[in-house]
């Protein structure tokens, strides 16, 4: 069979080293009216080359990024991966290992846990990162976990609907068992109105969820925002995007506390939404209570230098009912792939590939609107993203006929907002060209019309 | 072997000016940065990343891989773990185009045949389990445990019953506690008899009209079957309460008994251990539930449906609990999982259990003379063996002997787990073990029960560093690299 190892012979030798007349003798610990005695409903067994052909198959009925152009954003991104982060990744040692929980044995994943907190604190201006949760949602839950946490006297949090309609969805479902509330101010143009968002700040509120770049794309002036909220007393988590904060200001010079974000943007796949990396960093006053591993320097027995899991009186495994979270496994893969990226990218080839996404959708966006069919929805400045309105009302025929052309054009924001029906949220990344982008345009152009036929 | 350079940090690499990975020149018009955003939300200063080519990343994060020990190059009987091979072909076919490079908002009809795929694997989860309804989202064991207490927590807030307490044996992985605390239960410690056993006297005065659920791990974290598992149900049940069950051990069971069939309402698995998924260095895994019909309006959304031979991601539950993370779920795992369990089949599925128990008795009855192992002479997939008589007799503890294994190469057993014995030595094999192995790693025990204590406890003496301070790590912690060091 597939992956076993014990022959006949094996297996004979075994049992009678463990005084056992069968394999099926050793479950007779299990009581017999338990025991399954049907045949599973699942398929025979399949030889590499069929198990290949089977899920070439499979792929086959996909359309996916590397045989389409791809303008879809709102959380994921089509971001270039460098061939040394597969490569460097996909060594044995890194991920056929687990946990450290024998630092001896583990400084290699030891030491770059290290790295890579230390990458996230200089992105963010954090005094700490820790070694990752599970996505950019759940890392956003678990720093509003934390925030509240810290504020006993606290009832309410405080978010923008500009925030990812995923991760409010995502806190919802996580505070309706506990005693807050979630307040949601609403964003019609886009970014936060400042004046309204004064009027919801009161000391019942315990933090406030801010994003940076906001859901559409909107870079905002968050620093006032923010302000307000922290002279009421409120903890300020920001949920960032790492690639913009190789040209935007660190979320700490804007008064964040804590900083969560969605690091697939670091060299990760899109794989269908999954695994991807909850980025978590905050200030020193929150770290004793942070979930997840944390990676710390120390010294051995010979007065060397290295590295071991720290402050693990905060986790489950000792505390129990007890401990600042219930996470356990998180996504060292993915934390190890963004340490390598990132030490790829350094310093200028972040910035310039937060560059690239900015000029490319600027183009973009003169381009989409020479056609009088679509407006910008929102004014402000954008990175990476944008929202286009289109004045048919027709965007699901749009997107439709984009992607029998092998375009992804883009999100229709129906699904999260019902009053913007006739928008498209639409991402460029530094690998859409310009000629890809003219053909999205061309294409937005050439669509079928359902309002000619009126207007002739 | 190795130079100073090897373990340096990145950030000691790095020389002003030296880069990799260079962008092309860019084809659309090029804007100041200070035309196009508000000058208040630039960075003034570029952060202190490293500064190294191509060839520095490499070779540096090679020379770190070196410093780990994996399952790729050693035998890694982690208990609770599940560290098992992870074949090849699932990383190929994982990393298929189509497969690997699909965005997770693409409309359903362009991602047919991974839904396809995802809608199958949930019914070999369900067939396996016992249980019928699934969800794929949960990213991970604990997630699955919180996701499904939400799921246990609405329906008995449906119910209008208000049943506030949580039970899990004093056994059980620290997660249980933790998740069931995150959904509002309080939690209620069962003690476990001398044998691993749920003591039923102590479950009976405590089950109650306030117990909403219990969390049992079977096969336990000791590696033995709960015998009791249906009278406890009954028990459970018949105060109202629901039975949940930590998977973390199907390896043991797969096609020799369901869960469903013996009395649990969900459940999650750990497709990283029981379905060859990477550990990847502590992640990720992913969570998937399967729960029976009656808690089937709440699992989260979306969810994968079939209707008129179309595949769709379905949110449409008003009773749902809702989303638990975004997207769809840790799909990356899933499709491993769902290439493990095609690649074997439903005999070779159940060959899997059979040989994790194989290995696991074959191992316990060559250790067993060697070390006591106080719960038994059979186990399942795994078992706990006690150095608490080593340390009364020679001063070796549990934590001595596991840092001595490293030197004859092999990873430590898990230690100090479950915290109901003594200087515990939990050891699982798993079933990609060979005989040979298994007996090489016997003869490393011998050895080292036959050496000076003092040796013993200045383990290990072949790797990098030995016995690093943690105490000094908590007291004055250094979580990050700073110029000044």
């Amino acid at each position: 069979m597939a992956y076993l190892f014990n022959t006949v012979e094996d297996v004979r030798e075994m049992l009678a080293a463990i005084g056992a007349a069968s394999v099926d003798s050793l479950f007779d610990c299990i009581p017999r009216e338990y025991r399954y005695s049907g045949a599973l409903e699942i398929p025979p067994a399949m030889s590499e080359i069929e198990l290949t052909r089977h899920m070439e198959q499979l792929a086959s009925r996909n359309q996916g990024v590397s045989r389409n152009v791809c303008f879809l954003g709102g959380g994921a991104y089509d971001h270039f991966i460098p061939a040394v982060v597969d490569h460097l990744a996909g060594r044995g040692e890194f991920y056929t290992s687990y946990t450290p929980y024998q630092p001896e044995v583990s400084q290699g994943n030891l030491q770059v846990m290290f790295e890579y907190e230390t990458l996230i604190c200089e992105l963010t201006g954090m005094d700490v990162s820790n070694a990752s949760l599970y996505d950019g949602a759940s890392a956003t839950i678990e720093a509003v976990l934390l925030a509240m946490a810290s504020k006993p006297k606290c009832t309410k949090v405080l978010v923008p609907d500009n925030l990812h309609p995923e991760y409010r969805q995502v806190l919802a479902t996580y505070l309706q068992w506990t005693a807050y509330e979630l307040v949601v101010v609403s964003c019609p143009d886009g970014a936060i109105p400042l004046d309204n968002w004064i009027q919801q700040i009161d000391e019942s509120v315990g933090c406030v969820v801010l994003s940076q770049p906001n859901f559409f794309g909107i870079v905002e002036d968050l620093a006032p925002v923010a302000a307000v909220a922290k002279d009421a007393g409120a903890v300020v988590v920001a949920v960032c995007d790492m690639i913009s904060l190789g040209i935007l200001a660190s979320p700490a010079s804007w008064h964040a506390d804590i900083v969560v974000g969605e690091g697939q943007v670091l060299g990760n796949p899109l794989q269908y939404g999954g695994p991807y990396l909850g980025i978590m960093a905050c200030r020193e006053s929150f770290v004793r209570r942070m979930p997840g591993r944390i990676a710390g320097q120390t010294e051995d027995k010979h007065g060397h230098r290295c590295w071991v899991l720290t402050l693990q009186t905060r986790e489950q495994h000792i505390r129990r009912d007890k401990a600042t979270s219930n996470i356990c496994t998180n996504q060292g893969l993915f934390a190890l792939r963004a340490a390598i990226y990132l030490a790829l990218q350094g310093p200028v080839g972040l910035r310039e590939t937060a560059e690239h996404c900015a000029w490319k959708i600027q183009y973009l966006q003169q381009q989409i609107v020479q056609n009088e069919r679509f407006e910008l929805r929102f004014a402000g400045s954008n990175w990476r993203e944008f929202v286009v309105r289109d004045l048919d009302n027709d965007v699901s025929t749009l997107l439709k006929y984009c992607r029998e052309r092998q375009i992804l054009a883009g999100l229709a924001l129906e699904t999260w907002y019902p009053d913007m029906r006739d928008c498209i949220l639409i991402a460029a990344t530094e690998k859409r060209t310009r000629a890809e982008l003219d053909q999205l345009v061309e294409l937005l152009n050439a669509a079928p019309r359902q309002k000619e036929v009126s207007h002739a | 072997m190795r130079n100073v350079q090897a373990t340096q940090l990145m950030f000691e690499l790095s020389r002003p000016g030296r880069r990799a990975n260079m962008l092309p020149e860019c084809d659309v018009p090029t804007n100041s940065l200070g035309d196009l955003y508000p000058a208040s939300t630039l960075r003034a200063t570029a952060p202190e990343l490293p500064e190294l080519s191509e060839g520095d990343v490499v070779r540096h994060f090679t020379n770190l891989s070196t410093l780990n020990m994996s399952v790729d190059t050693h035998f890694y009987p982690l208990g609770s773990c599940t560290m098992k091979y992870n074949p090849k072909r699932n990383e190929r076919l994982a990393g298929l185009p189509g497969i690997v490079d699909l965005h997770p908002l693409q409309p359903d009809e362009s991602v047919q045949g991974m839904l396809q795929l995802l809608y199958e694997l949930q019914g070999y989860f369900a067939e396996i389990s016992g249980l019928p309804a699934v969800s794929l989202q949960p990213a991970a064991g604990a997630h699955g445990e919180l996701t499904a207490l939400m799921a246990a927590a609405a329906y008995l807030r449906d119910r209008r019953e208000s049943r506030i307490n949580v039970l899990c044996p004093d056994s059980a992985h620290g997660t249980n506690p933790a998740s069931a605390k995150m959904v509002g239960f309080n939690t209620i410690t069962i003690r476990s008899r001398a044998d691993g056993s749920v003591d039923m006297d102590d479950l009976r005065s405590k089950v109650d009209e306030q117990t909403a659920v219990f969390m049992i791990t079977n096969p336990s974290t000791l590696g033995l079957f709960e015998k009791q598992i249906r009278a406890i149900a009954d028990l459970v049940h018949s105060a109202g309460g629901l039975i949940y069950l930590d998977g973390a051990n199907m390896n043991a069971i797969m096609g020799i008994a369901r869960p469903g069939d013996f009395g649990a309402d969900m459940m999650h698995y750990n497709p990283h251990k029981t379905f060859s998924g990477p550990h990847g260095g502590g992640g990720p895994g992913a969570g998937p539930i399967c729960v029976q019909d009656f808690l089937e309006p709440y699992l989260p959304v979306p969810r994968v449906e079939k209707r008129n031979g179309r595949f769709v991601l379905e949110s449409d539950y008003p009773k749902s609990i809702g989303r638990v993370r975004s997207f769809q779920g840790n799909i990356g795992v899933l499709v491993r999982a769902y290439c493990y369990i095609r690649a074997y089949g439903a005999t070779g599925i159940r060959e899997v259990s059979e040989n994790a128990v194989l290995n696991a008795n074959y191992l316990l009855a060559r250790i067993k003379p060697l070390l006591p192992v106080p719960n038994g002479d059979r186990c399942m997939h795994e078992f706990v063996a006690s150095a608490a008589a080593l340390k009364k007799e020679k001063g070796i503890t549990a934590m001595d002997l596991a840092k001595r294994l490293l030197d004859f190469g092999f990873h430590a057993p898990t230690v100090y787990f479950p915290l109901t014995v003594p200087e515990a030595l939990m050891i699982e094999p798993t079933e990609t073990e060979s005989k040979e192995t298994m007996d090489a790693f016997v003869r490393a025990v011998e050895t080292i029960l036959g050496e000076d204590a003092a040796a013993v406890q200045a383990a290990p003496l072949s790797t990098q560093i030995s016995r690093p301070d943690e105490v000094r790590a908590a007291r004055k912690p250094v979580m990050r690299w700073q110029a000044s060091q």
